[in-house]
């Protein structure tokens, strides 16, 4: 096609309904030059793909519901692009959520939500998929339904628009999302997008036989599709849920969550997208394993990935090797939820260093915990690349707490390692902490400052040093779905302000030592809303809506979240259910109570939950079962699935050079 | 004394090229550093053996000239690199074009010659083409008439500090108006001036002067950058690196 065919003069006045699958770009392009990094929006990243509309049968517009910069880099959405893209019989595009400034004039022009890949209308496709890492994208889904012409409620929608399908950790809970999507999926993807893919194929070519509704049945005899029309919800005199009740019975009674067993079989991405914009990662990543069985009793995602399944030495280094040379990156993240817990983590880093040596090219681990951390791994690590901070993460400020959280160190464990790596040369050591744990007193908080203190005096002691630095990045907790603590009360936003103050202040007590401290916090209110929509029900989407309905949009952003328009919000519309805020934040749930997502199974067994959270009360610890006998949490025996994990024994073989 | 990483130093820079590239199509939305960081990592897709900096965070020799603004294309953006090992310098063009997306074209690869000077100051005017969709060329033509026959017009620019007024007029060293394909088109040569006056500023002087409002934003193309001569001349800022080349030995990429 010559240039000019794609990119015509701006034609203003063009018919604004196009043909199914037609390029927006034309009408889009006058808008790009009157907003704000236009970059975002025009798509061609490297590694970008882009088919023919009517070459397939089933078309996915892929959505993560926040700003470019932050969802380009998504590995699940990279990797069900890939999937996708690889069925001659499907494509796949993908869309983010736009910012204000272009949504205005996309209103304004008549120019619906877009893909950045074919600028084809959303409207368009047979499906949405919208990735929920977090909560707090959930008023950007009602922003691009709205903007792409898509009515908000399942209930006004008909058999010619998109089904709207959520994923990511928070579809675990999709309920206060239950009246915006037609279905969620839970767990690993790869194999879901598939079989929906199939089952919307199927119907569309017997000729779309009973409309939207058999079409959702369909889908909802998938496993681990849910599909909330079909599961209606019945509330008792106390606000709580009395009953959840199947309105079909060709459907499940609890839907599961799917895994994918064998990793190495799933080498995705194998061509990460490289975007010409900054994003929030500048480099690639190679997912080691996935899940985690450590046993922290607030991380939801350990909880709901299990069992570890570990990609292997030689699976890792052919990945790294297609990927570098796909992208470019000077910078390949060795990614999961503990990687310094692969089982061969150390001949990992060390062979991938040998085989770059000379090239600039850096590893780097997300996160480290303090009892995995060895010196001779960081050195591997930062061989080749630019030696960055390095980031711990003991999460609770006293050794009491942290026995509360399962996450347990010594402080003489965590002042030793964080010193040694000063001694090796390191300068920056990055420390993360939560505020609001359960049980957690201001006492606790304030060890995090005892901590340290500790770490710069010892630090400088044993480097010789003064201008060490320690940051500690401090955030208040929420509890989630389908862990242990998903029955605890949430601090209050007061709670949480007033212990980062004292903390403050106990940190700059000595100004001395303080000043080689950094303290990095938000205040409580975010956290309160994540909460609200965390552990919230189907009554909770009436909030979600008002919010939207007022302007609310990307409230992962502190200069756009507004902490009074929520709490108006719930306050108005929960009032005539008898219930409010507090009542989903605060309020400590009791055993018996049907929780929201419990039809939702994650492989957990209830009762195992139950017994950890009294655990966690009672400051008792629990083991991994990587490496000690299987406590039946329930996931490995009700989901079919085993622990995959090495060591394998293989090697890396040094790369030929071309 | 700042500490050094352990180990040899980096290998010197033993070639510098200089290239022409292209920003086209929907790349015109991309800035200058979203350039630069495609740049960066193409060369490393196309394994160009680049010279590095010294130091614990080493980076690749490059140098970037002005680049056009965000919204703007571009046939006429240059950069320097330097190498580690001599290369053919067209080679690396072919290699780095590749490596690019199709938006971003490499056009042209010298290499550096000695004593030659600096491509930086052979190169203080751009030439632009405006396209200007929905603009009648009989109300353009007056208005550019009347923007020439300005001693000065003031526009107010956008700053990092807020509005700033700015002279439009005087960096304008020639204008004039023509018609393609029915769209009129605004050719200009502006001298590089600080502050900058870009296009947007003389389409906002030309609101001032003459009332000119396009219905839809003007597309503007670089066509050129180099040397102003006295005859209204812009010389190729890559002409005395080409004029001068020696033979040499290149190792392949």
């Amino acid at each position: 096609m010559p240039p000019d065919a794609v990119y015509p003069g701006p034609v203003m006045t063009a018919e604004l309904r196009t043909a199914a699958g037609e390029s927006l770009y034309p009408r889009l392009e006058p808008l790009l030059a009157q907003v704000q990094k236009p970059i975002q929006y025009v798509g061609g990243e490297l590694n970008a793909q882009l088919k023919p509309w009517e070459t397939v049968d089933v078309h996915w517009a892929l959505m993560y519901p926040d700003a470019y910069e932050v969802g380009l880099p998504n590995q699940g959405l990279m990797i069900l692009y890939e999937v996708l893209n690889e069925r001659p019989d499907a494509l796949a595009e993908r869309t983010y959520a736009v910012w204000p400034d272009l949504a205005a004039l996309m209103r304004e022009h008549g120019v619906g939500q877009f893909t950045v890949d074919g600028h084809r209308a959303v409207r368009d496709f047979d499906l949405l998929g919208v990735s929920f890492a977090t909560e707090l994208g959930y008023t950007n889904l009602l922003e691009a339904l709205d903007l792409a012409g898509i009515p908000l409620h399942v209930v006004d929608r008909d058999e010619s628009h998109p089904v709207v399908v959520a994923g990511g950790h928070a579809a675990f809970n999709p309920e206060p999302v239950a009246d915006f999507v037609d279905c969620a999926v839970l767990g690993d993807g790869e194999q879901a997008v598939g079989d929906i893919t199939d089952v919307v194929k199927a119907w569309k070519a017997q000729g779309r036989p009973g409309g939207r509704e058999e079409l959702l049945a369909r889908l909802a005899r998938i496993d681990g599709v849910y599909v909330p029309r079909f599961y209606a919800v019945s509330y008792g005199p106390d606000g709580t849920i009395a009953a959840v009740t199947r309105t079909r019975d060709d459907v499940p009674e609890r839907v599961g969550k799917r895994t994918v067993m064998d990793l190495d079989e799933w080498p995705y991405p194998k061509t990460p997208l490289v975007p010409l914009a900054e994003s929030v990662h500048e480099r690639m990543s190679v997912e080691i394993f996935r899940g985690c069985t450590r046993g922290c009793r607030f991380c939801q995602a350990g909880m709901i990935t299990r069992p570890v399944r570990e990609r292997t030495i030689t699976g890792i280094g052919s990945m790294v090797d297609q990927g570098l040379k796909a992208t470019g990156y000077e910078e390949v993240g060795l990614l999961s939820l503990s990687s310094a817990d692969h089982s061969e983590i150390g001949q990992v880093a060390k062979e991938l260093a040998d085989r770059y040596e000379g090239t600039n090219t850096g590893l780097s681990l997300p996160s480290t915990r303090v009892d995995a951390f060895n010196i001779t791994l960081a050195n591997e690590l930062s061989r080749n690349g630019r030696r960055s901070g390095l980031t711990f993460a003991p999460e609770g400020g006293s050794e009491r707490i942290r026995r509360v959280i399962n996450k347990t160190v010594s402080k003489e464990d965590l002042v030793r390692t964080v010193t040694t790596a000063y001694a090796n040369g390191w300068t920056q050591v990055k420390l993360y902490f939560m505020c609001g744990l359960p049980t957690e007193t201001d006492e606790d908080v304030l060890e995090i400052a005892d901590l340290a203190v500790e770490v710069i005096r010892a630090g400088r002691e044993a480097s010789g040093r003064k201008d060490i630095r320690c940051t500690v990045s401090i955030g208040g907790f929420v509890p989630k779905p389908h862990t242990p603590f998903q029955w605890a009360a949430q601090a209050s936003a007061e709670t949480i302000d007033h212990r980062l103050r004292v903390l403050r202040q106990a940190i700059n007590a000595d100004r001395r030592i303080g000043r080689s401290i950094g303290l990095r916090y938000h205040d409580g209110k975010p956290g309160v809303i994540e909460g609200l929509l965390s552990r919230g029900d189907r009554r909770v989407g009436r909030v979600i809506e008002r919010v939207w309905r007022e302007g609310g949009r990307f409230d992962g952003w502190s200069e756009h979240f507004s902490f009074d328009r929520w709490t108006r919000a719930a306050a108005e519309e929960l009032a005539v259910f008898g219930v409010d805020l507090d009542w989903f934040t605060t309020r400590e749930r009791t055993e018996h109570e049907i929780l929201p997502w419990d039809h939702l199974d994650s492989g957990l067994e209830k009762e195992w939950l139950w017994d950890d959270w009294q655990d966690a009360i009672a400051e008792e610890e629990v083991a991994d079962c990587r490496w000690t006998p299987c406590y039946d949490c329930g996931v490995c025996p009700t989901m079919g699935t085993e622990i995959q994990i090495g060591p394998t024994g293989r090697s890396l073989l040094p790369l030929t050079v071309v | 004394m700042a500490r050094q990483p352990d180990g040899p130093p980096p290998p010197p820079t033993v070639q510098k090229l200089r290239i022409r590239y292209a920003k086209r199509g929907r790349l015109r939305f991309a800035s200058h550093r979203d350039l630069a960081r495609a740049l960066e990592r193409a060369l490393r897709r196309a394994q160009v053996p680049m010279a590095f900096s010294a130091g614990f965070s080493p980076h690749p020799k490059i140098s970037y000239l002005g680049a056009a603004p965000t919204g703007s294309a571009s046939e006429a953006e240059y950069v320097e690199i330097g190498l580690a090992v001599a290369c053919d310098p067209e080679a690396v063009r072919a290699a780095l074009d590749a490596a690019l997306p199709e938006d971003i074209a490499v056009l042209e690869a010298v290499e550096a010659q000695e004593g030659t000077g600096s491509l930086a100051d052979r190169i203080d005017t751009s030439v632009w083409r405006l396209e200007m969709p929905g603009v009648p060329l009989a109300e353009l033509q007056p208005a550019v008439e009347k923007f020439l026959a300005s001693e000065i017009v003031t526009v107010a620019k956008r700053t990092k500090n807020g509005l700033k007024d700015v002279d439009a007029r005087a960096a304008v060293a020639g204008a004039e108006v023509g018609e393609e394909a029915g769209c009129a088109i605004l050719h200009m040569v502006v001298r590089q001036v600080t502050p900058a006056v870009r296009p947007d500023d003389v389409l906002a002087a030309l609101a001032a002067v003459a009332d000119l409002r396009p219905p839809s934003p003007p597309r503007a193309v670089r066509v050129a950058q180099g040397r102003l001569d006295d005859t209204g001349t812009v010389a190729d800022p890559l002409g005395p690196d080409r004029a001068a080349r020696p033979l040499r030995e290149h190792a392949a990429i």
